[in-house]
């Protein structure tokens, strides 16, 4: 995974809320066995006509935010399905933080898996941000996870918090069942007990 | 004494690994369910690191997004399809998984079936790369879905990192009107929480109107938990579930069975035991819902009307309102039995159940369905498809109109050829309404499978409670 420090880019506003997980890839996208080539079809039915055409409306298709890595978005972004294909796609397109109000459970996950930062901020700040995001003279923002603030174009800040074990492993770009199988003794030691409480979950035992 | 707990509380406690200081815990998995859309990536990752499966004999796979639900014999015929079927075949071949496959006899919806087979059992941990593992809590075990990435951490370990979520209960304390189902139950749940109104947390469902329902309501009303945000939906077991398992293929048996059960029946949230939020539902006043909208929360009443955007308090709001009804091509005012519709189906893992068909084929029984519309029926496993034979429905379905079909997901996501057309309008039994869930440009009305029924007969939206006198 790589790791996410310090970020600088133009942000996209898409002032919607409840963004679902089909929106951001359609189903016929998940007929794939790779993680990786989604960016192309990310907001499939948004940004293009039937026939492969750009919709010229949608945010996306508009210069500077084609070149978008940051996306400001209304409330509950990554709703619906836990399809990973859906922060696959975004970061294949260049997306590497989201910002909103709340965000799904799973998606916001996912995010993190992935390398993906997702930021979740008050309804006032969405506002300052989505304004600064809607001005396609200067939609850049800088994101710092280190120091955990958000640079606005014109150079005020607004803070963020993430947990700490998130962000260390976004820091870092931590694989975390490395990490975890380094604690094998303790699963093995968990194992052991729950057959002796539960054999009926250990089906070749029994 | 001890402190009084929830169940929530009981089953998270008994499956700690680890707790770490800094708030994220080592969750032990005991019940790993897999399909062939979320899957792939997850067993390309342990390859690529030289991994194996910790425990094939708590996994179990099944293909069921993909699936045609016409003849199978013939094969898929999207290669990409057939190739995601396939990948699954052969990563649980390579890494020693269980799996029914598409031609299998018990092959279904990976949510039918793990129930089905006992693989679900009361006070385990369970997930799934799906987000309608919710579906599984109503068996008492904490169930719910996850992503590829952690797919691939529990194949590996068995466990999940993850940090606790905040515990909900919904309270239903009295008995559902006639008519009313588990479905109607749930949409007019998330129509009151909305569908972040339960982001963080997880939901025991308690009271009454759970209790009297059947183990088919109840997973009906836990699997649409993800809709109102909760990852988790969780009921306490209790006679009923203990029936409903006895003797499956995968569940104990003999004495286990009996140690088992005598185990199960701790599973209960204690008096006095606290939650972070608690919301109690007047069941007295819920009739049969139906959505209008592009979100599960868009929920009314049968007898109402479709909402007014000036009516709602925030910009947000309205601009999502005037998009939904945009795309659903519906107007203000407009009555919801005025709606007319050219689709209905019948399945997916919410509404495809046993007690599901037998409500719709009653509803059926001696009528025709309307002439332009075209309905379907995909049972929610092969079994149930088998049992529905047995009991007659099929001819029921077939006589009146309805396409008689193969389990699987079919059309709640059309990943498989079943679709609604641009422009048409479902009336479906499935979860999800989003724009384009069931089709590019198609739109969804939710609603029970007797609702469903119901509106194939007369081809609009329709109360049941009319039709059924």
């Amino acid at each position: 995974m790589e790791k996410f420090i310090k970020l600088s880019g133009v942000a996209a506003p898409m002032d919607m809320i409840n963004i679902d997980t089909d929106m951001i890839i359609p189903k016929l996208h998940l007929r794939t066995i790779k993680r990786t080539g989604l960016g192309k079809v990310v907001f499939d039915e948004l940004r293009f006509h039937t026939d492969g055409s750009e919709k010229p409306e949608f945010i996306l298709n508009q210069k500077p935010y084609r070149d978008a890595n940051i996306l400001i978005a209304g409330d509950n972004f990554g709703c619906g399905s836990s399809r990973e294909h859906a922060p696959w796609a975004l970061l294949d397109f260049g997306i590497r933080c989201i910002i909103s109000t709340s965000f799904a459970d799973i998606f916001y996950n996912n995010c993190f898996k992935n390398g993906i930062l997702p930021i979740t901020v008050s309804q006032e700040e969405l506002d300052i941000l989505m304004a600064d995001a809607s001005d396609p003279e200067n939609p850049v923002l800088t994101v710092d996870l280190e120091t955990m603030e958000i640079t606005r174009p014109q150079g005020s800040m607004i803070r963020f918090r993430i947990d700490d074990f998130r962000r260390d492993c976004l820091l870092n770009g931590l694989d975390d069942i490395g990490l975890t199988l380094q604690k094998v003794d303790k699963i093995d030691a968990f194992e052991a007990a729950q057959r002796q409480q539960q054999p009926w979950l250990y089906p070749s035992a029994v | 004494m001890a402190q009084p707990q929830t169940l929530f509380d009981k089953i998270w406690q008994s499956h700690l690994v680890e707790a770490q200081d800094d708030g994220i815990t080592l969750l032990y998995i005991d019940r790993h369910l897999l399909h062939e859309v979320l899957s792939p990536q997850a067993f390309e990752g342990l390859r690529l690191a030289g991994r194996k499966v910790r425990r094939p004999d708590a996994t179990l796979a099944v293909a069921d997004h993909n699936v045609p639900t016409t003849d199978r014999r013939l094969g898929i015929a999207d290669p990409e399809s057939r190739l995601q079927v396939e990948t699954l075949s052969i990563n649980c071949d390579d890494f020693g998984v269980p799996i029914f496959d598409m031609l299998d006899p018990r092959q279904g919806i990976v949510h039918v079936i793990g129930p089905e087979q006992g693989f679900t059992l009361p006070g385990t941990t369970v997930v799934c790369c799906d987000s309608h593992t919710a579906t599984h809590g109503a068996f008492g075990a904490l169930a719910f879905g996850i992503g590829t990435s952690e797919g691939e951490h529990v194949l590996a370990t068995q466990t999940l990192r993850t940090s606790q979520p905040k515990n909900m209960r919904v309270l239903v304390d009295d008995p559902l009107p006639p008519g009313c189902t588990g479905k109607d139950l749930i949409l007019a749940i998330i129509g009151q929480l909305g569908t972040a109104g339960g982001t963080g947390y997880i939901i025991e469902y308690a009271g009454r109107a759970f209790r009297d329902l059947s183990m088919e309501g109840r997973m009906t009303v836990s699997n649409m938990t993800i809709e109102a945000g909760a990852r988790a939906g969780l009921m306490e077991p209790d006679e009923k579930t203990f029936a409903y398992l006895k003797g499956r293929p995968m569940a104990p048996q003999g004495a286990q069975w009996e140690a088992a059960v005598a185990y199960w029946k701790t599973l209960k949230s204690d008096a006095g035991a606290v939650y972070d939020h608690e919301v109690r539902i007047n069941a007295a006043n819920i009739a049969p819902q139906v959505t209008w909208g592009t979100s599960p929360e868009d929920v009314v009443p049968i007898t109402g009307v479709v909402p007014d955007p000036k009516d709602v308090s925030t910009e947000a709001k309205r601009t999502a309102m005037r998009r939904a009804l945009d795309y659903m091509g519906l107007v203000p005012g407009t009555k919801m039995t005025d709606i007319p519709v050219d689709n209905v189906f019948i399945g997916s893992c919410t509404n495809s159940r046993i007690e599901d068909l037998r409500a719709a084929a009653d509803i059926v029984r001696g009528k025709t369905v309307a002439s332009q519309v075209e309905a379907m029926v995909s049972p929610g496993s092969s079994l149930i498809k088998q049992q529905a034979e047995a009991e007659g429905l099929d001819k029921i379905f077939i006589e009146a109109g309805f396409q008689w079909r193969e389990s699987g997901c079919s059309m709640c996501l059309g990943m498989n050829p079943d679709r609604v057309a641009p422009g048409k309008r479902c009336a479906s039994t499935s979860n999800r309404n989003f724009e384009g869930r069931q089709g590019r440009d198609a739109r969804t009305h939710l609603v029970s499978p007797a609702m469903a029924a119901a509106a194939a007969i007369t081809g609009r939206l329709t109360d049941v409670r009319e039709l059924a006198g």
